[in-house]
């Protein structure tokens, strides 16, 4: 009992989640650009958060702060809520040297991600109620940020049998997904879907056909030919993805394609939602900002699965987030170390980190020639992602948790590997110059990553 | 013969009323309410029928606990008990009815014998048929194959339960154990919980309580219910609402080999959301009866305790067993001709 005093109070110094009281009306921000995805808000003003949730907003808060607050000026940067990564692997359990969900929270709160949701693709694999309160305990004594998680939809990843969806969604897990892995078995898919309808549960696939893929390094196409690499075409992807909707409306369970990557994978989506069937998609911040030619002489930090396709797709996958048809973009951050990074392409690991630039990539999208307005891009990152997966927050409204971050929008840096707080440093945007930056993540009224003011 | 109410007739096709009215006088031979010449299946049986059956049984059942159980009803028939899968309290049960109506009983464990030589089932049959039994019965892992083999021989054929198609007399001694217990089965809410989609009990209540008049409940998971479920009943697939008001709740059996893998990730989670425990059976009406046709997996689908339950009736299911048994061989054989 002495020895858990002791070090909680150890923890609690190096914490940055613990700070002196706040005084009792809260804190207010004043001078804000406050953003809500949710209601379509874009206004001057101001916000007070008061026990971790938001107390009040609006633009009447402005200039004038209540008594008894803490006051912060904003300055007119960008108030809004924090980002919903719903795709996110660590190393922990069993791979500690990628990523901790420690570590992979610092990131996280860098990069103004307020809730991560991890991937089951650990070691042991997250398919046991025991594992998710693990996870679940983890991150409470060590992340700065909120953590869900996703638990394996089938035994081991295996694809073959399913987990109990019940029991584990009682434990805690917000969705069920086999990974980095597609479910080949066909029946094993539709009985997962069917199963899953009864508990109302998520079904989150990635899909790509494995015996198209086999072992393929990147995207089938000129670039492959020329690099004389083996590739793999976007059909693989679009083929689980058709039978998948078939699957859905056969069964009626909810679906979510976790990322999409090419044309024909978006027609396909926005087909099946015109015919009502409950299916969402996402689509990683890689391929809504790279295309197969970043690779250009074996670069394996671009080395992503699925791989990069052509700029047509990324085009796509940009009109799709513009338009709604694709719902959530996540990081898909996936730490690597240098040992299974610095290989020749082919033998490479996939993978690319992603948290803390996640919404600097994102605001190309904003600042590029398709400018894509700010509440779409922060419906995508935010809002549609807390609600795809039940989660509260993704929104700025009286009794939300204050999941909050200020955003410089037009501040230029430059991106500088050896300082991402990620234990892993394969962040394919090294050295690449961005636009908007995060002042501030705040998280149930905590500051978890204060960037000097300057 | 009994006067049929009106109420008994609902659901009956017009051809069945006319049957009815013209037994028995017009056609000597035909015994009664019951005038087929196999039992296959519960599905098309008519109120009239089973009714007729399930009173027939009723005093099997008186008889059964007599000192002197034995009649000669049956006396110089000859009974074959054909299994081709496994069986115990079934294959006992039909046995005992056999030899306590006088008939002479052979029992026939296929899959120990002919089969792995290689024989069909045809040629089985036939073989049988050359010996002049007077009734077979039969049980089979494919669905359809009691049918096939009725085709094919001379006597009556009584199934004993085909694949996941039907198990007629699974059914009469469960609404016979209802109608003892309740008085009536007709506007009893029974709930039929459990692996729906593999189970032939499921598909012969379905039938029989249907018939009857009782509103029948399906509980079940979606990947053990069978396609177009609500066509057999009101679907649930939370048995916390499904079992809510029942009179009674009929637990079904999970196989083995469905509790790993694709249809359901475990037994443990399966005996959580649908297992029978005190928690859930609180929510049924206070004298429901808990049924289960056995064998039982403990703590898979029911928990021991209430399997050991007072108001469980798996006893008297096995009792009425061989009294229906009894009415269903005694019904058959008096329709054989009489040479």
């Amino acid at each position: 009992m002495t020895q858990k005093t002791a070090r909680s109070a150890t923890k609690s110094a190096a914490d940055p989640k613990r700070r002196a009281p706040a005084p009792p009306g809260g804190t207010v921000f004043i001078n804000a650009r406050l953003l809500d995805p949710a209601t379509g808000l874009d206004v001057p003003g101001g916000l007070v958060m008061r026990d971790g949730v938001i107390a009040d907003l609006g633009p009447h808060l402005r200039r004038n702060a209540p008594a008894d607050t803490e006051v912060i000026d904003c300055k007119g940067h960008l108030l809004a809520p924090g980002i919903v990564d719903c795709q996110v692997f660590t190393g922990e359990p069993g791979q500690e040297h990628r990523e901790t969900l420690k570590t992979a929270s610092y990131a996280a709160a860098a990069g103004g991600v307020t809730t991560m949701v991890v991937m089951p693709d650990t070691k042991p694999v997250i398919d046991q109620v025991a594992l998710v309160d693990f996870i679940q305990r983890r991150a409470r004594d060590n992340a700065l940020v909120h953590v869900a998680t996703m638990a394996a939809l089938t035994r081991g990843l295996e694809g073959t049998e399913i987990t109990e969806f019940g029991l584990l969604q009682r434990a805690g897990a917000v969705a069920f997904t086999n990974g980095k892995s597609s479910i080949a078995d066909t029946r094993v898919m539709r009985n997962a879907l069917l199963y899953a309808k009864d508990f109302d549960a998520l079904v989150v696939h990635h899909t790509e056909d494995p015996y198209l893929s086999g072992s393929a390094a990147m995207n089938s196409g000129e670039v492959s030919a020329r690099l004389g690499l083996p590739g793999v075409n976007t059909a693989a992807e679009t083929i689980v993805l058709e039978r998948d909707i078939r699957l859905v409306a056969l069964t009626g369970g909810r679906y979510h394609a976790a990322t999409i990557t090419c044309r024909d994978s978006l027609d396909v989506i926005r087909a099946a939602k015109k015919r009502g069937l409950p299916v969402t998609c996402g689509v990683s911040i890689n391929h809504l900002t790279l295309n197969e030619l970043d690779i250009g002489s074996y670069r394996t930090f671009f080395k992503v699965r699925p791989p990069l396709r052509t700029e047509d797709d990324r085009l796509a996958m940009v009109e799709g987030v513009a338009d709604g048809s694709i719902d959530v973009i996540v990081s898909s951050h996936d730490p690597q170390d240098a040992d299974v990074k610095r290989r020749p392409f082919a033998e490479a690991a996939d993978g690319a980190a992603g948290l803390e630039t996640l919404l600097s990539a994102a605001l190309r999208l904003h600042y590029g020639n398709q400018e894509v307005p700010l509440l779409v891009l922060w419906k995508a990152l935010s809002t549609n992602p807390a609600q795809l997966l039940g989660l509260k927050g993704g929104r700025l409204a009286k009794g939300e948790p204050a999941d909050l971050i200020l955003v410089d929008l037009g501040e230029p840096w430059v991106v500088n590997k050896e300082l991402l707080r990620s234990r892993s440093k394969n962040s394919p945007f090294d050295d690449s110059k961005m636009q908007g930056r995060i002042l501030r993540t705040i998280v149930a009224g905590e500051t978890v990553f204060p960037f000097p003011l300057s | 013969m009994r006067l049929v109410l009106p109420c008994e007739l609902r659901g009956c096709a017009i051809s069945h009323i006319r049957l009815v009215l013209m037994a028995p006088s017009d056609t000597p031979n035909t015994y009664a309410g019951f005038s087929r010449r196999h039992l296959l299946t519960c599905e098309g049986l008519t109120a009239t029928e089973i009714t007729w059956l399930l009173d027939l049984a009723d005093k099997a059942a008186e008889t059964n606990r007599q000192v002197h159980k034995k009649s000669d009803l049956l006396r110089g028939r000859t009974l074959i008990n054909l299994f081709f899968e496994a069986s115990t309290r079934t294959q006992a049960s039909f046995e005992l009815a056999g030899k306590r109506l006088g008939a002479d009983v052979m029992n026939m464990n296929v899959s120990a014998s002919s089969v792995q030589k290689g024989e069909t089932l045809i040629d089985t049959a036939m073989t049988l048929n050359a010996m002049r039994p007077d009734i077979i019965v039969v049980r089979h892992h494919a669905a359809g194959a009691v049918e096939l083999l009725s085709q094919k021989v001379d006597c009556c054929v009584i199934n004993a339960g085909d694949g996941a198609h039907q198990h007629p007399t699974q059914a009469l001694l469960d609404a016979l154990t209802i109608r003892r217990a309740k008085g009536r089965v007709a506007g009893l809410v029974v709930a039929i919980c459990g692996d729906i989609l593999h189970s032939r009990v499921a598909r012969s209540n379905i039938d029989v309580l249907n018939a009857l008049g009782a509103r029948v409940r399906i509980i079940g998971p979606s990947t053990l219910l069978p396609p177009n479920a609500a066509r057999f009943g009101e679907v649930f697939t939370d048995m916390w609402a499904g079992i809510a008001g029942a009179d009674i709740i009929m637990m079904l059996r999970l196989q083995n080999e469905r509790m790993q893998g694709s249809y359901i990730p475990s037994s443990r989670e399966f005996f959580h959301f649908f297992g029978l425990d005190q928690e859930k059976l609180d929510l049924a009406k206070p004298d429901a009866l808990i049924m289960h046709p056995g064998p039982m997996n403990r703590g898979v689908e029911i928990a021991s305790t209430i399997a050991d339950h007072s108001r469980s009736v798996i006893r008297e299911q096995v009792e009425m067993g061989v009294a229906v048994r009894m009415a269903v061989l005694e019904a058959l054989a008096r329709n054989l001709p009489n040479r």
